[in-house]
């Protein structure tokens, strides 16, 4: 019952403050805002059993990208959109916030009505550490390779974005 | 429920000793420092107040209060009056997992002697500690001037640089534990410390922490000499002191987890586990006033480069050296 409260809460945090992110204007603020729903979605996890996820989540987004977000944004200083005046018609503003809140309500609805695990509550399970790496290096071994083989081009990709002209024509005469 | 009360009762009588003992260490290590330095430097250090200076925290505190709590007139009022209590708070926070003795026995029931022993432990203390640079930037930013800025953005890459090799140069700590849990990273090191198992890593660490607690050689948020003060330029009173104490609670919390990841814990011949603990934290303390007496500051390229260049390959190359060795020997 108590966690069932909980989670209502946290995911209401969440959503509210994911809400607040998008409309800030400041772009520092909207940061913040991101980092405080990050929190509450690691705290869900945490209430799920997963502490392992609950901590990567934090380390990894609001310890990691986050930051790089606010280095971004204070090394180009961005400075607040001050209520600048579009040229679109009034409603074309509104009418796609309306949309989306109503696709959200409606699948929150169907969501609440049709699945049967929903009447269940919280499951009562807690995955160890020693868990989640089994799972993930056995179960789904294939795919984490796959991933690990995409972030090394990636890596590879962003050395070569990065190389000076200077850098380039030099390996280049090298090889 | 007499259970329960009985776990919350324990739960806060642990918060309140750790609290105590923290910000009292943390109170007295500004003085140690100032004395230390003192006399590496041929100076007295401060000797007025109390005999030898001994109430000279106490005179800190009180000046500190007095002092006007100033407010620029640009700056963001709620992030600036919010950002001294972020860095205090998450330096704090860390604490919560950190086992300063061995499990005692309490009416029948045994009790970690940490406020609470988490599965992932060494997580935590990433997750909370990568929060710590929030307080710093936030705050810069916030005063809405210059060297504050520029202090900022200098705290946030050096994170950038260093939170990565700091979490790598965990993990050959965690594969020779094989746990998360740092009573269990303790219990590893009964016979023998990691520090003599992987001074590599050790190394790597202790570096990485340097750069955590913004000390020389890598204070370049706050560089005196050239940004004024750099993050916590525009601080006054109160503010500033949450600042300057929450640097000393992170001393004093880094060094009690160098002394859980790699110098054994409580462990230690003769004396309680509690007094060994403490000796090995004042010890790495020490270390960190002596390293601020003898280094200058590095550059600024210098530092991402050692970051960059040196400390990740490093901590890479020593995962998998450390791995190899553990399966050769069939671990």
């Amino acid at each position: 019952m108590t966690a069932t409260l909980i989670f209502y809460l946290l995911g209401a945090v969440a959503l509210v403050t994911t809400a607040l992110a998008i409309i800030q204007r400041n772009p520092v603020y909207a940061v913040i805002y991101l980092v405080k729903s990050i929190f509450a979605l690691a705290l869900i996890f945490y209430l799920l059993g997963a502490p392992l996820v609950a901590a990567l989540q934090v380390i990894v987004y609001a310890g990691a990208i986050m930051v790089l977000f606010l280095f971004v944004i204070m090394m180009l200083e961005i400075t607040p959109v001050s209520a600048r005046k579009s040229s679109a018609p009034g409603w074309l503003s509104w009418t796609p916030v309306v949309l989306v809140a109503l696709v959200l309500a409606v699948m929150t609805l169907l969501l609440i009505g049709l699945d049967p695990v929903a009447e269940q509550g919280i499951p009562r399970w807690h995955a160890t550490p020693r868990d989640f790496g089994y799972a993930l290096f056995n179960e789904y071994a294939l795919a984490v390779k796959i991933i690990s083989f995409q972030l090394s081009f990636a890596a590879v990709g962003a050395f070569h974005i990065g190389l000076t002209e200077r850098r380039r024509a030099r390996m280049e005469k090298d090889s | 429920m007499a259970d329960t009360l009985f776990t919350v009762v324990l739960i806060l009588a642990k918060l309140a000793l750790i609290f105590g003992v923290v910000l009292f260490m943390a109170a007295y290590l500004v003085l140690a420092e100032r004395k230390i330095l003192g006399r590496m430097q041929l100076r007295y250090g401060p000797n007025r107040v109390g005999p030898f200076g001994l109430m000279q925290p106490l005179a800190d505190v009180i000046k500190l209060l007095t002092k006007e709590d100033f407010l620029p007139a640009r700056a963001d009022k709620w992030l600036f009056l919010v950002a001294p209590g972020i860095t205090a708070v998450t330096a704090l926070l860390v604490f919560a997992v950190v086992p300063f003795g061995p499990t005692i026995e309490v009416f029948g029931r045994t009790i970690p002697a940490a406020v609470v022993d988490l599965n992932v432990g060494v997580l935590y203390f990433l997750g909370v500690s990568s929060m710590a640079v929030y307080g710093v930037v936030l705050g810069g930013w916030a005063s809405c001037s210059k060297y504050s800025l520029l202090g900022s953005v200098r705290g946030l890459s050096q994170m950038v640089s260093y939170e990565l090799s700091l979490g790598l140069s965990l993990v050959p700590v965690i594969m020779m534990a094989r746990s998360f849990s740092l009573h269990d990273i303790v219990m590893a090191q009964a016979s023998v410390p990691f520090l003599l198992l992987n001074p590599v890593a050790c190394f790597v660490f202790l570096i990485c922490i340097l750069a955590e607690s913004n000390r020389i050689p890598f204070d370049l948020p706050e560089a005196e000499n050239e940004l004024v003060g750099g993050f916590h330029t525009e601080y006054s009173g109160m503010r500033f002191g949450l600042f300057f104490v929450g640097e000393y609670i992170n001393l004093v919390v880094l060094g009690s987890l160098m002394t859980v990841f790699f110098l054994g814990g409580w462990h230690g011949p003769w004396l309680p586990p509690v007094v060994w603990f403490l000796i090995k934290v004042l010890m790495v303390c020490g270390l960190f006033i002596w390293i601020r007496a003898c280094l200058p500051r590095l550059r600024y390229d210098q530092l991402m480069n050692l970051g960059w260049k040196v400390l990740l390959p490093v901590s890479l190359l020593n995962i998998l050296v450390t791995g190899a060795v553990l399966l050769g020997l069939g671990l």
